[in-house]
């Protein structure tokens, strides 16, 4: 079967660095991968490589076996992948409301209407209502996001990925930040996606990538150290040596 | 929860409904507007005035309050919309009043799409400089061809027909207000409806945010294409009626000063709800004509204190200190929709101005 994603021989130079060396990942369809490494690994350059942010010095990226390297960011969304931010990238003057509305217009292709008023399509409102009730964003979806608490605006970070409608997800830190109450919350749900969504973690936290993934690769110095499934890396020699040391010691 | 799901998608049908409803106000505005032609005959010279003025900071608004493009040269389109006016008439090629002023708005919006590229790249100083030599290279064209445009000395000898045949231009200015007006609630009422839609929301999230934009699959460069081109074609159909309802085009209406000047109305005004340019091109001429009435020479120091104030008042929003005002008519119109539980509980302490 076609991966659904496959990256072959990634590579990113910013001058005389190199960020990301000879990554190759593949995700079969429906997979819980998780991509880990200590600070400074890569890990997001991989994220802004694969959703087109940043352009490969060398390598390719294939959606379904077709090449997406030189495809613009918001033609890949299209095309069924969305992304959440480490860091909250949301629309600070718009309502929860209004940016729901928005993503949803946009993936059915109704963003350009001019002439209708947003929501005016059928489905368009149940969904938004949905995605607040899943969120719990319910009784700020009139606020101005901008004033928001930070655990709201990070559940709204989510939200506005899924309301993409992905078939891969790629999570930036989903939970970074997000208090006790508000994380379970936000892990439940990405645990209730279906089954069929890809979803590609990038992860600090030990205990959700173990939960979360059943495969694994490391990512140190920009290479791929690593991969396999989450009990195989667990057990790597070097994987302890390099990374996770600590975390396996009790 | 789906017991849930019912009255909460009523709810936001009804709000993402009372989004788009006119409020009060813009009623009382628009009434208030229209009276003007009755109330005041003797001042339709002023206010067709007012009126170009504030279509022109109207299409600044579409670019800078919806989508963020800033820009110094706005004149660009209003000069060059202001000639095709012109030309038309002058040689006779489209005589009808109505007509020539789509064909120069399409003509400036033809322009505004062919700029627009240069715009979408870098920040906002590249743009600023960018507009401004725009402006500057169709003043100088103006300029150079004199047998086309009558050079420094304006395009003269236009004869504008009634308009539709109907309603000659007067010495007081009766029809050319009216017209004017006309041209203006209609082109509000489009404006409206644009940023009120999905691709409206879409301009306001590029300005906020394009990272985030591309994200949910935006492509932002179409986006901001798209409305510096229909805002070129505003401007230049103020620039147009401007032509229409003096019979004369000069290099004027490429200059600097009117992208400022079209800048700073907006700004009085308040960017990112429409009204800011009309109400600002009001303000600005009352306050041009009192000032300069007392301090004949130095009215300018008391416009360059007031926009100092306001924008220090409105802080990273210009124009914020007309947001209560705002508010309160977005509170009445959702009121107005009586499905909102969460209003139901706000409205009461709806801040007044």
């Amino acid at each position: 079967m076609t991966p659904v994603l496959e990256t072959r021989a990634l590579e990113k130079r910013f001058g005389g660095i190199v960020a990301a060396n000879q990554v190759s990942l593949c995700l079969e369809k429906g997979a819980r991968h998780a991509l880990i490494g200590p600070n400074g690994a890569g890990k997001t350059t991989v994220i802004n490589l694969l959703t087109g942010v940043l352009r490969p010095s060398s390598g390719a990226i294939l959606l379904d076996g077709k090449d997406i390297t030189h495809v613009e960011p918001h033609e890949r969304v299209r095309l069924g992948m969305a992304r959440t931010f480490q860091i909250n990238q949301l629309f600070g003057d718009l309502t929860p409301l209004e940016t729901l509305g928005l993503a949803i217009s946009e993936r059915l292709g109704t963003g350009t209407h001019w002439w209708r008023t947003v929501g005016s399509r059928s489905g368009v409102v149940e969904e938004i209502g949905d995605l607040l009730e899943r969120f719990r964003l319910v009784d700020v979806m009139q606020e101005r996001t901008a004033i928001l608490p930070y655990g709201k605006q990070r559940l709204l970070e989510i939200a506005l990925a899924f309301a993409c409608r992905p078939r891969l997800l790629l999570l930036d830190e989903p939970a970074a930040g997000v208090p006790d109450g508000e994380r379970q919350e936000i892990l439940a749900t990405i645990a209730a996606l279906p089954a069929d969504v890809t979803v590609l973690l990038i992860e600090h936290d030990m205990d959700i990538v173990f939960s979360f993934a059943d495969r694994i690769s490391v990512l140190v110095n920009g290479e791929m150290l690593v991969e396999g499934s989450a009990d195989e890396v667990a057990h790597d020699p070097r994987v302890r040596a390099v990374y996770l040391g600590e975390a396996f010691d009790a | 929860m789906s017991k849930l799901t019912r009255p909460l998608s009523a709810e936001i049908a009804g709000l993402l409904t009372a989004r788009a409803r006119w409020s009060p106000l813009e009623f009382v505005f628009w009434i208030a507007a229209f009276s003007t032609i009755y109330l005041f005959p003797e001042h339709h010279l002023i206010l067709t005035e007012i009126v170009i003025w504030g279509l022109f900071a109207l299409s600044i608004d579409l670019i800078l309050g919806y989508a963020g493009i800033i820009s110094l040269g706005h004149a660009a389109f209003f000069g060059f919309g202001a000639y095709a006016a012109g030309l038309l008439a002058k040689h006779e090629v489209l005589t009808e009043p109505i007509l020539a002023l789509i064909a120069a708005g399409v003509a400036s919006a033809l322009l505004g799409f062919l700029t627009s590229f240069l715009v979408l790249r870098g920040s906002d100083l590249t743009r600023l400089m960018v507009t401004l030599g725009v402006a500057l290279v169709l003043r100088e064209l103006a300029n150079r061809f004199p047998e086309v445009t009558g050079g420094a000395d304006g395009l003269q000898g236009i004869t504008m027909s009634p308009v539709l045949g109907q309603f000659r231009f007067d010495l007081y200015g009766h029809t050319a207000y009216i017209y004017s007006l006309i041209v203006l609630f209609v082109l509000f009422v489009v404006a409206r409806r644009i940023v009120r839609s999905p691709f409206g929301l879409s301009l306001q999230a590029i300005k906020g945010n394009p990272l985030r934009s591309a994200a949910v699959g935006i492509a932002v460069n179409w986006r901001l294409v798209a409305i510096y081109t229909i805002a070129a074609g505003y401007a230049g159909i103020a620039g147009a009626l401007l032509t229409q309802s003096s019979a004369f085009a000069s290099l004027e209406g490429f200059a600097f000063d009117r992208s400022a000047d079209g800048l700073l109305v907006l700004i009085i005004g308040g960017t990112g709800y429409l009204y800011g340019g009309l109400i600002g091109a009001l303000i600005f001429r009352f306050a041009h004509d009192y000032l300069s009435s007392i301090t004949p020479q130095y009215w300018q120091f008391w416009i360059g204190l007031f926009l100092v104030l306001i924008v220090l008042v409105g802080r990273d929003r210009i124009g914020g200190w007309f947001d209560p005002i705002r508010s309160l008519a977005d509170r009445v119109g959702a009121w107005r929709s009586g499905r909102s539980r969460a209003l139901g509980a706000t409205t009461g302490e709806g801040g007044k101005p």
